[in-house]
């Protein structure tokens, strides 16, 4: 046990005296979670409109007015025919076009018909429906009101929104910025400092020490576990008091649960360094082979179940995913255990796996 | 320049041996596209509905039906226990409530209006409200149905002077792999552009190799451009590797000039690589590069607009966004690929660019020191 704890105690000292690691180790996740806490939102805001007003009388002016105070779209410019409507299109990210047709106050008056287009982008279906939407609504209440008589047989839908009124987008994406931000820091450390003690050699010189390479191993990841872990209190914190985020569930279960996610993602970070021989292929590995797939199929930005089946199946394979269905479970609809009690099998058991394969794999490489 | 050209001869036969690179320049644009192509999609089907009924009228099951026969709704639950409602949306059984109240049919008729209830799990805010303007456009629709069946003329005063036509441009498939194939693709080259340009230096200073360039008479500017210019060439290389890809497997559409899309990517490979340099002068170890060059990926791909809208971020952010070159290549990518620009229409991306060119190479000089 002596030596073992001399062990840990010389890997501590070595991350303790690299400033510059140990800063960019706190500073980036603390930094990393306020930015997209604060700017990752899916919620549509002032997107740009191009308005072609062949009218131009009171009717048109007041359903403009009507769009722009809204808060949903903002006007980007003013233009007089459809081909300088296409041209704006093409020079920046317009958003969506209103057409006008002529004499509305005289459709208005009268007991006419007038067709306002909207013509919405397409490049990206959902903002268009939601946009095209927004504006039917706004356009369609102005027209309420200038009504006399109500509409005949009308039914009234009342929507109420659970677990988050607000209707935040805090509440996906902060889970999903820890999710993703313990995954990387955990995996991606422990795969480069052992794979660093492979390229330059002294991995050799602590095989022939008295401990044994399993005990090896895990001395060199107790401190970044522990690093971790107060990485993980520090995003939490954030989370409660800049984002208010709810803590509904109880706390202690949900440390537990963080602190197993950091063993899956450590036991990711050795298997990767027991495949590779340098730091380099290491640092790829983690950065490519799973922040890619952990920020895609995590839950975190698209749904999982609009995937095809053979991606549902990857994700399935991504501790990532449970871990994000936990942590919302917990904080935000305050499940306990009996409800989770699945989540936490299936992270644990792929820890285990993960944890077998790379202590074998390891003993084989250097034996 | 026959330095530079020993040098580049020098470079490129180092990645060629670099079993670790080899891979990730070929494969991982080819992986990249295909795993986003199909991950990216915020089509949202098949929610699952609970309806409780507790009308059980002949309108009722009417408008059940109207519900369950969208394809974006699937009704799991069709009973009276309101009770229930909380539970299964706990257990995560159902993503939406929707509540037809007794009396629905009867005051429809006697009082011309009713009311009915709609609750959905709002933990996804997109989610939720997408599913609510689905079900508010189905029983809308219902409604217009029934006012038309119980009294075939409504006077047009009641109907209203306006009529709104919705028209879509530029994606008449819907699809989002023409969305976001083209983001991915602009976020693919920042990888390489800075992420792979910045570890190169650092492991030359980490193993101590640079001492040794130090030594011979290669000039300090000629050290970089024998660094960059494999970078800028593989950039290019894999820009084109996954276009080709996405056209041929999915179609991705290339309406505008390409010339254009390819001269904005090398000027954009500039601005990138002078960052990748600017990044390698803070690092003494592969490990600090990597996670910086780690924390700026990811806010360039969070916050340039990728997956989400920049002009929804708050007003700091957005001033944030504009010194994000990534942000700009997306943008362009998008305006060339779907709505066909050209030169004329993105000369003002190509003059911001040229900006960040000059300031993140000068930076990146101002602040590179040959001797370690």
């Amino acid at each position: 046990m002596k030596p073992f704890l001399a062990f840990v105690k010389k890997e501590l000292f070595h991350i303790l005296r690299d400033r510059r690691t140990l800063l960019i180790l706190f500073g980036l996740p603390v930094i990393q979670i306020i930015l997209f806490g604060f700017a990752i939102t899916n919620e549509i805001r002032d997107a740009q409109i191009v308005v072609l007003d062949r009218a131009n009388d009171q009717t048109s002016q007041e359903v403009i007015q009507r769009l722009t105070s809204s808060g949903y779209f903002k006007i980007n410019q003013h233009v007089q025919t459809q081909t300088e409507m296409e041209a704006a299109f093409r020079r920046g990210d317009i958003k969506m076009g209103i057409v006008f047709p002529p004499l509305l106050n005289d459709a208005r008056m009268h007991g006419g018909k007038a067709q306002i287009q909207i013509i919405a982008d397409a490049s990206d279906p959902n903002t268009a429906n939601t946009l095209t939407a927004y504006a039917s609504a706004i356009i369609r209440s102005y027209q309420l009101e200038k009504n006399t008589a109500p509409l005949p047989m009308t039914i009234q839908v009342e929507n109420r929104m659970t677990y988050n009124p607000e209707m935040r987008g805090v509440y996906m994406f902060v889970p999903g910025v820890i999710t993703l931000i313990l995954m990387l820091v955990s995996a991606m450390l422990t795969s480069i400092t052992i794979a660093r003690e492979k390229e330059t050699g002294t991995m050799e010189i602590l095989l022939v020490s008295p401990l044994n390479p399993p005990l090896i191993i895990v001395g060199k990841v107790i401190p970044y576990m522990a690093l971790s872990f107060i990485n993980t209190l520090t995003i939490l914190w954030l989370a409660k008091f800049v984002f208010g985020m709810p803590f509904n569930g109880s706390l202690s279960l949900l440390l537990v649960i963080c602190l197993l996610y950091i063993f899956t993602a450590l036991a990711l970070g050795i298997l990767i360094s027991t495949k590779v021989k340098t730091m380099q292929a290491a640092m790829m590995i983690s950065a490519t082979g799973l922040m890619m797939p952990t920020v895609l199929l995590s839950g975190f930005i698209f749904p999982i179940e609009s995937m095809p089946l053979p991606l549902q199946m990857v994700a399935n394979l991504l501790p990532a995913k449970w871990f994000n269905i936990v942590i919302k479970d917990i904080m935000i609809k305050g499940v306990g255990l009996a409800f989770i009690w699945k989540y936490v099998i299936i992270l644990a058991g792929m820890t285990i796996v993960l944890l077998t394969i790379s202590i074998r794999n390891f003993k084989s490489r250097l034996a | 320049m026959r330095t530079i050209q020993l040098l580049l001869q020098k470079e490129f036969l180092q990645i060629i041996r670099n079993k670790a690179m080899l891979p990730i320049i070929f494969v991982m644009p080819i992986m990249q596209t295909m795993i986003l192509a199909f991950a990216a999609n915020y089509e949202i089907n098949n929610l699952r509905l609970h309806i409780v009924d507790r009308d059980r009228s002949a309108f009722s099951r009417q408008l059940t039906q109207q519900l369950d026969a969208s394809e974006r709704f699937v009704v799991v639950y069709y009973d009276n226990a309101a009770h229930l409602a909380a539970q299964h949306m706990q257990a995560d059984e159902t993503d939406m409530t929707i509540e037809i109240p007794v009396g629905f049919e009867k005051d429809l008729v006697s009082l011309q209006n009713t009311q009915v209830y709609l609750g959905a799990n709002a933990i996804n805010s997109v989610k939720a409200g997408v599913g609510m303007n689905y079900a508010a456009s189905i029983i809308a629709d219902y409604n217009t149905n029934i006012r038309l069946r119980s009294m075939p003329i409504v006077p047009a005063v009641q109907t209203g002077f306006l009529e709104i036509a919705p028209t879509e441009w530029f994606n008449p498939s819907r699809s989002y792999k023409n969305f976001f194939v083209p983001g991915i693709l602009a976020v693919l080259i920042t990888v390489i552009g800075s992420m792979l340009a910045s570890l190169n230096i650092v492991r030359e200073r980490e193993l101590g190799t640079i001492e040794q360039l130090n030594v011979t008479p290669i000039h300090r500017y000629q050290f970089i451009i024998g660094k960059l210019i494999p970078f800028w060439i593989i950039g290019l290389f894999d820009l084109a590797l996954g276009l080709g890809f996405a056209k041929l497997v999915f179609g991705l559409p290339t309406a505008g000039n390409m010339l254009a899309l390819f001269s904005f990517a090398g000027l954009f490979l500039l601005a990138i690589l002078g960052f990748g340099l600017f990044l390698s002068t803070f690092s003494e170890t592969q490990q600090q590069a990597m996670f910086i060059s780690w924390f700026f990926m990811l806010v360039f791909l969070l916050m340039g607009g990728v997956f989400t809208p920049i002009e929804s971020m708050p007003q700091w952010a957005q001033v944030l966004t504009w010194l994000n070159p990534v942000s700009y290549m997306v943008q362009v990518l998008r305006l060339v690929l779907l709505k066909g620009s050209g030169f004329t229409d993105l000369w003002p991306f190509f003059f911001k660019m040229t900006g960040f060119v000059i300031a993140l190479n000068a930076f990146a000089m101002l602040n590179y020191r040959k001797t370690t």
